[in-house]
């Protein structure tokens, strides 16, 4: 773009966590940076800005994406919901209460994204197989525990 | 020695979990500070050159530069090192690895500042560059540091015995060589890191993802020539390191901090993950080649080991990190007769330092793939060879250590496993199926439409494609630095009037759940609950310098330092109740479930609240400082003689996997992982361990490869560096078996990087059973299994043959 020009800003509407919320903002912003730089949602992590890893994992539209591939312009009218939105009035959520009983939390960093990718798994699907659950957590690598104490944790939560 | 736990050895919940789950744990890029800078690096496309100019008047202009930062900015050492010091933190003389940089643009805009940085002129004289290792040593290669006159970065000798007596005395000698390649921490959180004047010439005050913080504040001390107590460094959450975020966190927080005194405002550096694999250190390269003589009962008597490792650019951990190699380089085996050199060499690579295993899951690699080659070569079961040459109590290492004090289980994890594997029975039925090859038709002429109509009889069933192997691998593991460096550990403990508690170790937490299992240490010796002790936030101002958390020591040293700030104040509390209540030293004092009581006497008892209230006002000190230095040991440095390590844990594990005979792949089906890492302090963490651990092992056994270009590592995100998913290792079964020992708290050791180092062997031993036959270059990837070699992009082959 020339020197002498600017990108017009985007008038988005839309549900974070269950609260409406409306905003101007670049509309080639990364979902990823509105969440974290404009509205403070820290949960959502960044590590490898291509899709590859699943830090940045939320859910839109009863969907897990990574939120450092989808641009705020695609966003209005959409129902977002970010790791500070699963817990209900101070209570975490079962999945969150079986992440901490089972172990499945080391350095902490990728358990954002994978506790949001099982969320949309269990909404989907209240009772996966273990073969389901690798599928739906695939996309969310983790370093450090192995994945097992993770797919324990979402095989024994019941919504 | 106490015997019965009311909470060690249970699985609890670790303390940090609610805040990590909960999106509010606040990694180093979630820290916001007004008026933040941001840094970006310049760096060339040169792996080798002479830097003859840099020039700035393209963008020194523009808006979007607050500053620039390079060498001439730095007031104190501008080469650090944690050993040697040989890497600057901005290039100034000379480019010798691809990751380097020679300045740092500072502004507001990151995005506006990676394009300026693309601007910088640099001048250079490309120098030949030296990638291979084995050419490191040859006189007329180029040196990369000429100022050292030599590219061997340390030699470690080890002589035992006598060596050709050895060779004579066998029946059979069998040579063979290994490689491993470079490998890629892949901690999920790229680097980042905030440094922040502090007004009043007060210092700096550093927080980021960093595993040791006193190193980081010894090196930024260095660096901007301050005294040790104005570098103020805090850890923030940390999003995995596996002993990666170290050195190049001393360098980010060195130029993130003269940026920031320079500019007067806080500077942040966060890296992408390209920057993060092309700058970061790796695990060393090593080339082994073993010579190993036995008779023909399969007694090993001798074993000539010579060992290549590429450091790549700098130094680093580089001498430590062979050291490990050069004790464990036999195995857990007694030979009379060895004789040892690891040799670590300077090249243009990326710069190879401490991760996860140290050393030793290298030289694990080759010499249990050896082991098992000796057992086929004689008849014998893998499990046999070992019985054979394995350690039991009393026997003598390599280094000439006697094997004493502690249990040596080598034996008990080896007959464990393979009773929970039935192993001897899987092994020898798959040796029986070697003969079946990839299947193929033959024909009478020569082939020439290779695309022919076949009969149904000509198809294969997709099954009839896999074979199942077994493996197995055990080790000794050194625990705590060993003779590699200094050894000791602070804690502080501090009970509040109302019972509540503060604890911190000067060792950091790394995401392994290390201020659970402190605070588990204190909950069992002064009977309050966990969830009572909020563990603080680690800060080198409020602690002692605890050396770093590496060599799986946060529990062995940490966790003795706890143990004894902990006991201090239980012998102060049962002192002052012993003269409170009128007790005889016979009276038993009793801390547990948040109550204090007299045995037998329970008029006697108070909960530990209304304790603290009353010993608060009585003036009696609810603090203390514990303090636990390693046991003494010592090392010969000429012939690798000594006292290496205070103790030693052991494993065995056991790979069970299947191998596509058509396309190569590998799938893991099981591994039972057997550890005796002494007492287990949390069940959940240690568990964690386990899986975390060999996870990473079946990584670098059978997928992991950072490869090379003239230098510049060829895969810089996840797209390419594949590690295990959730679907690609099968079932991990960990077995606990505890250990006596007298060092550590109740004789807990280490296990972190033990659970990893055997994995690999194991998972190769597996192969060879299934194919029948011995692969020598990790990882055993497709093309490893099918072709025997690696294939790189350009190769004329790579895709469909």
């Amino acid at each position: 773009m020339k020197k002498n020009k600017i990108l017009k800003k985007i008038k988005l509407r839309f549900t974070l966590n269950g609260e409406p919320v409306e905003l101007e903002t670049l509309p080639n912003k990364r979902l990823l940076d509105l969440l974290r730089d404009d509205l403070n949602l820290t949960g959502t992590k960044e590590g490898c800005s291509i899709g590859e890893c699943g830090a940045c994992t939320v859910i839109v539209n009863d969907k897990a994406v990574n939120s450092c591939l989808m641009l705020a312009g695609e966003i209005n009218g959409s129902a977002i919901i970010t790791i500070e939105g699963i817990s209900q009035n101070g209570n975490l959520h079962p999945l969150q209460e079986n992440f901490l009983k089972f172990g499945a939390v080391q350095c902490g960093f990728c358990i954002p994204g994978m506790i949001l990718s099982a969320y949309a798994l269990l909404n989907k699907n209240r009772r996966p197989d273990e073969e389901t659950i690798k599928e739906a957590i695939a996309g969310n690598l983790c370093r450090c525990t192995g994945y097992k104490q993770i797919i324990e944790a979402i095989k024994n939560t019941k919504l | 020695m106490k015997e019965k736990f009311n909470v060690i050895g249970k699985p609890v919940i670790r303390q940090d979990g609610k805040a990590k789950v909960t999106g509010q744990a606040k990694f180093a890029d979630d820290y916001k500070f007004p008026n933040t800078l941001f840094g970006v690096m310049v760096r060339t496309k040169s792996t080798h050159a002479i830097i003859k100019n840099i020039d700035y008047s393209e963008i020194e202009n523009d808006k979007n530069i607050v500053t620039i930062i390079d060498a001439s900015d730095i007031k104190g050492a501008k080469k650090t090192g944690l050993i040697r010091k040989d890497q600057p933190v901005f290039a100034f003389d000379k480019i010798v690895t691809p990751g380097d940089v020679v300045a740092m643009l500072v502004g507001v805009d990151v995005d506006e500042l990676r394009i300026l940085a693309k601007k910088v002129k640099i001048e250079l004289e490309e120098l030949p560059s030296l990638t291979d290792p084995e050419k490191s040593l040859d006189p007329d290669s180029p040196l990369i540091h000429p100022e050292f006159n030599t590219n061997l970065v340390v030699h470690h000798p080890l002589r035992k015995g006598d060596i050709e007596k050895g060779f004579n005395e066998s029946d059979y000698i069998i040579e063979q060589t290994y490689t491993t390649p470079h490998i890629e921490h892949a901690y999920i959180e790229p680097e980042c890191v905030t440094a922040i004047p502090l007004e009043g010439d007060k210092g700096i005050y550093i927080i980021g993802s960093i595993q040791n913080p006193f190193t980081v504040r010894r090196i930024v001390a260095e660096v901007l020539n301050f005294p040790l107590n104005k570098v103020r460094v805090e850890q923030a959450e940390l999003g995995g390191s596996f002993g990666g975020k170290d050195d190049i966190m001393c360098i980010l927080s060195a130029r993130a901090s003269i940026a920031a005194l320079k500019t007067k405002r806080p500077v942040k550096i966060k890296y992408t993950r390209e920057e993060s694999i092309l700058e970061s250190y790796k695990r060393h390269p090593y080339r082994m080649h073993y010579k190993v003589g036995y008779t023909k009962e399969g007694k090993i008597k001798a074993m000539k080991i010579d060992i290549l490792a590429d450091a790549g650019a700098y130094c680093s951990m580089t001498p430590y990190v062979t050291w490990r190699s050069v004790v464990q380089a036999t195995g857990p085996y007694e030979i009379e007769n060895v004789w040892t050199d690891v040799r670590a060499v300077y090249t243009n690579n990326p710069y190879t330092g401490a991760m996860r295993g140290f050393g030793s899951p290298q030289i694990v690699f080759a010499q249990e793939s050896l082991m098992d080659d000796i057992a086929v070569s004689l008849g014998l079961t893998p499990d046999e060879i070992r019985r054979i040459n394995g350690y039991r109590y009393g026997s003598i290492t390599a280094s000439g250590q006697r094997l004493e004090n502690h249990d040596v289980n080598l034996m008990k994890v080896l007959d464990t496993a393979c009773e929970a594997t039935n192993f001897r029975e899987k092994w020898l039925e798959n040796e029986k199926h070697h003969n079946r090859r990839i299947p193929t038709i033959e024909f009478k002429d020569e082939i020439i439409n290779k695309n022919l109509i076949l009969s149904d009889r000509e198809f294969v069933e997709p099954e009839d494609t896999w074979k199942k192997g077994i493996g197995l691998a055990i080790s000794f593991r050194g625990s705590s630095l060993g003779a590699e460096g200094i050894d000791a550990a602070a804690a502080y403990l501090s009970i509040q009037s109302d019972g509540s508690a503060y604890l911190l170790c000067g060792l950091a937490e790394n995401g392994q759940g290390m201020k659970t299992a402190y605070s588990i240490i204190v909950s069992e010796i002064l009977g309050i609950p966990v969830e009572n002790i909020y563990y603080l936030e680690l800060t080198t101002a409020h602690i002692p310098d605890s050396g770093p958390t590496v060599a799986s020591r946060s529990t062995v040293m940490g966790g003795g330092a706890v143990k004894n700030a902990s006991e201090i104040l239980r012998k102060r509390f049962e002192d002052f109740l012993r003269s409170q209540w009128q007790l005889t030293e016979d009276d038993l004092i009793v801390f547990e479930n948040n109550k204090i009581y007299v045995k037998g006497k329970e008029k006697f008892s108070l909960s530990f609240s209304e304790f603290t209230a009353l010993a608060y006002k009585k003036g009696i000190c609810l603090a203390s400082i514990g303090w636990y230095p390693g046991p003494k040991i010592h090392w010969d440095e000429k012939v690798g003689q000594g006292k290496a390590y205070f103790t030693y844990v052991y494993g065995a594990q056991v790979a069970e996997v299947r191998v596509n005979i058509v396309t190569g792949e590998v799938y893991i089906d099981k591994i039972t992982a057997v550890h005796d890492p002494g007492k287990v302090i949390n069940l959940l963490g240690a568990l964690g361990q386990v899986y975390g651990g060999v996870t990473q092992g079946a990584g670098y056994a059978i997928f992991e490869e950072l490869s090379k270009q003239n230098g510049f590592p060829q895969e810089l995100n996840f797209d390419q560096y594949l590690i295990p998913t959730s679907k690609d290792v099968g079932e991990i079964v960990p077995i606990f078996i505890e250990g006596k020992d007298e060092f550590g708290p109740w004789g807990a050791k280490s296990l972190g990087e033990p659970t990893l180092e055997l994995t690999s062997a194991a998972i190769n031993n597996a192969i060879r059973n299934a194919v029948g036959e011995r692969y020598f270059n990790l990882p055993v990837n497709l093309e490893e299994v099918i072709l025997k070699r690696k294939l790189r992009p350009g190769d004329i082959q790579r895709g469909s043959l």
